[in-house]
């Protein structure tokens, strides 16, 4: 199944994104001038594509991994089950991850 | 232990090799903490998700007091540390299924180890600086 390998490609990717948290991270303790590169980074239109496609990346990962956690118990292994695991991974990482960008359009464009 | 063809003869047979720890040297461990983990971050998931919209169109002083709480930054480092240790093991799953060369497959692993510890470190230190106020 192609998701299994997408399963471990989001995998590598979060792993790389995980240096972009850790900037953020030691930018917010460091000072106001290291926080607003981020910000110019984080904002500018490469920056949100990353910070989009590393959402995406997550929520996949997520709902794959649980898809995992289920067969690790013993269930889900029908055919049909299977299917339907694997395609409520697949829309369930799109929509959820859409949704979250709406949501933090909602609140980011507020503040 | 002999290579497969080699001429040297191991006493040893191929299950007193594999028994008890086997072929990967410690067992099913990682089995199980990459489990661990990733039901530790589905737990952390909407907390996680929950601080980072709080933190949103803030500057760096809101971001500071707001990652600087106890309870949010308890959130942020038990996700850091299920998170590292989950991607270490997942990685060291990844290169022990392409790398087959034994020197670079070792070097790839402590490379692997390296930086999820290091980003891991980093992490930990930017949020206890939130934290203590220095």
């Amino acid at each position: 199944m192609a998701l299994s390998i997408i399963h471990r490609v989001t995998g590598i990717a979060l792993y790389v994104g995980t240096l972009l948290l850790a900037w953020w991270l030691i930018a917010a303790a460091t000072g106001p001038a290291a926080y607003a590169n981020v910000q110019a980074f984080t904002t500018s239109f490469i920056g949100r594509l990353i910070v989009f496609g590393y959402t995406w990346a997550l929520m996949h990962h997520l709902l794959s991994g649980l898809r995992h956690l289920v067969w690790d118990l013993g269930y889900g292994f029908k055919a049909n089950e299977r299917e339907a695991l694997t395609w409520g991974a697949a829309i369930g990482g799109i929509s959820l991850t859409v949704l979250l960008w709406i949501v933090a359009y909602m609140i980011g464009g507020g503040r | 232990m002999s290579l497969p063809g080699s001429p040297i003869k191991s006493m040893r047979t191929p299950l007193a090799r594999v028994r008890s720890l086997g072929a990967s040297h410690s067992g099913t461990s990682d089995f199980w903490r990459q489990r661990l983990t990733a039901v530790a971050m589905v737990l952390l998931m909407v907390p996680v998700i929950v601080v980072v919209m709080m933190l949103l169109g803030r500057n760096q002083a809101g971001a500071a007091q707001i990652l600087g709480s106890a309870p949010i930054a308890i959130i942020m480092l038990l996700f850091i540390i299920a998170s590292c240790w989950h991607m270490k093991i997942g990685m060291q799953v990844v290169i022990e299924d392409y790398i087959h060369g034994e020197k670079l497959k070792l070097a790839s692993i402590m490379a692997n180890n390296f930086f999820c510890i290091a980003v891991a470190l980093a992490s930990i230190y930017a949020i206890l600086k939130l934290s203590s106020g220095v």
